[in-house]
């Protein structure tokens, strides 16, 4: 099986939002939440990069690790999922996720948080693949069709890519080594414990 | 003519302009590009760099929520370490442990008697509104704890019980009761802080209090004397309005996410929530424990309000004598006159 990553080459971002509306637009995200957003550091200054950021599935998941009601699983394919039944809104995986990554519709009381919502690698959720029950809670389905994630395989510039963390990496090795400078991808030290060497 | 030379010497301008740009186009692209050298290092090191100087690295971000410009907070990963090691540590070693010593000195000492026998005659210990703010406190605490702990304890002891789905059940209840009932907590607090401040202040009395042992260790029939709160009493009269209102103060940061602060704060909240509200369910389970169980006597004063004389005599002399003092003046019978019931 392979072991899914994302992998922003952020030499190649240039801050369209695509992959942001894609997303939210193929899961029909509701109102207020972003699976996925560009950030742009250093902006207008020499060195300005941006970094279109998502849940990274990340190895030895921090929001699973802490979640009170073990609600989180890792697919075969190493994406972390999690089960909205069983979420009860707590917000501690956003405390833990270094990427800010889980989302909360205000629905509960206070304003406080409703229940979890984060990218799902477009890979739905414990429900059965493909269904209505599925989509509206957690959006479509791409990987049981045998897609990649909406946002990576729409990316105008190719800076985005999804899929085997192996293959990415060779890609983006190879665009290091062709144009000469650049490397390292935003994330993966934190998220994987290692990085893409040029 | 005069038209002709014009668009003569525009078409030599626009020649003229256009020849650069070709030979920008055409020309062949040599060596590594300058432009991006002003990188000020790959995106591996920079967040290595953050990493080790325990930064957050954050940008811009074109939608409204000014949180997700956070792009990578690695704090997240202490905080983890506290919410599943010291957290779970500390709260298992603080309640565990004081059960454990309730449970010793409960085997090796038993329960603790009036050592006069009741004299079948009562004393008020606290009036109505007293036992009303102290009961409000006391069962919004039992429930705050109760469902606080099934945070931190619940997915190691209740959910391989119960199942994943009734463990949710309770844990989403759990959570919109520790929302409610954080509010009659809070006033719970300010009303006791408020009625019995002043009979809280520590003194020498608490002092000597201390020193013979206090009404747990004092050894046989020489109770230490005490006013209306002994220092025992007084702790846990603190250890619940300091405690208790920093609970609150940081859980009120939690209920309302991000109103006040930001993701390091909401932590830093998490922080002091949890270890203090262990403490307090620790320091709590044994003023529950000498206030029933553990003290023959002592439940009345929260129960009825009215408790035994002997009681009274034995673990707060000085209250006694100042209550009796003050019957008799309100009788106003001769000086030295017992009033009834004194003796």
């Amino acid at each position: 099986m392979a072991r899914m990553k994302f992998l922003c080459d952020s030499d190649r971002c240039i801050e369209c939002n695509a992959c942001v509306t894609a997303c939210k637009n193929e899961h029909e995200v509701p109102w207020g939440i972003n699976r996925r957003r560009v950030v742009t550091i250093n902006d207008g200054r020499p060195g300005e990069r941006s970094i279109s950021m998502a849940c990274m599935h990340c190895t030895d998941a921090p929001c699973a690790a802490v979640c009170p009601v073990s609600c989180f699983y890792t697919t075969a394919d190493a994406i972390v999922l999690h089960d909205k039944d069983l979420c009860i809104g707590c917000g501690y995986c956003f405390y833990a996720c270094p990427f800010g990554a889980p989302q909360y519709p205000r629905v509960g009381n206070f304003g406080g948080r409703g229940k979890m919502d984060k990218c799902t690698y477009c890979a739905g959720g414990p429900q059965q693949d493909g269904t209505m029950v599925e989509y509206a809670q957690y959006g479509s389905n791409r990987i049981a069709e045998g897609k990649l994630p909406l946002c990576a395989e729409m990316c105008s510039t190719k800076a985005l890519l999804a899929g085997d963390g192996e293959m990415i990496a060779t890609i983006y090795r190879e665009r290091v080594s062709k144009r000469g400078y650049g490397a390292g991808a935003w994330g993966w030290r934190t998220a994987y414990r290692e990085n893409v060497g040029a | 003519m005069n038209r002709i030379s014009r668009l003569v010497a525009a078409a030599a301008m626009a020649f003229s302009l256009a020849t650069p740009a070709l030979a920008q186009i055409g020309g062949p692209v040599t060596g590594t590009p300058s432009n991006p050298i002003t990188t000020p290092g790959s995106a591996d090191e920079l967040e290595l760099m953050k990493a080790l100087n325990g930064g957050r690295i954050a940008g811009r971000v074109s939608i409204p929520d000014a949180q997700s410009a956070s792009l990578i907070q690695p704090e997240g990963r202490e905080w983890r370490d506290f919410h599943n090691k010291t957290l779970t540590w500390v709260g298992g070693i603080a309640v565990l442990g004081m059960l454990a010593i309730l449970a010793i000195f409960y085997l090796s000492k038993g329960r603790i008697r009036i050592d006069a026998g009741p004299a079948g005659r009562t004393i008020k210990r606290f009036n109505g509104f007293e036992r009303a703010a102290h009961w409000m406190t006391a069962t919004s605490f039992v429930v705050l704890g109760l469902s606080g702990l099934n945070l931190t304890f619940g997915r190691y002891l209740l959910l391989p019980i119960i199942g994943p789905e009734a463990f949710t059940a309770v844990s989403l209840w759990g959570k919109i009761a520790h929302n409610y009932l954080a509010f009659p907590f809070t006033l719970g607090i300010v009303l006791l802080f408020l009625v019995w401040v002043k009979d809280n202040i520590p003194n020498k009395v608490d002092v000597a209090w201390f020193k013979a042992g206090g009404g747990l260790l004092g050894r046989g029939h020489n109770h230490p004397e005490s006013g209306r709160f002994n220092g025992g009493q007084k702790m846990v009269f603190w250890i619940t309005v300091l405690g208790g209102a920093l609970v609150a103060a940081s859980g009120y940061i939690l209920i309302f996410p991000f109103a006040v602060t930001d993701i390091a704060g909401m932590q830093l909240a998490h922080i002091v929530h949890g270890v203090l509200s262990v403490l307090m369910v620790a320091a709590m389970i044994a003023h529950i424990y000498i206030g029933s169980v553990g003290m023959e006597g002592a439940f009345d004063a929260m129960g009825s309000g009215e408790v035994d004389l002997n009681w009274a005599k034995e673990h707060h002399s000085l209250w006694v004598e100042e209550e009796m003092a003050k019957a008799r003046e309100t009788i106003g019978g001769p000086a030295g006159a017992k009033a009834a019931g004194a003796d």
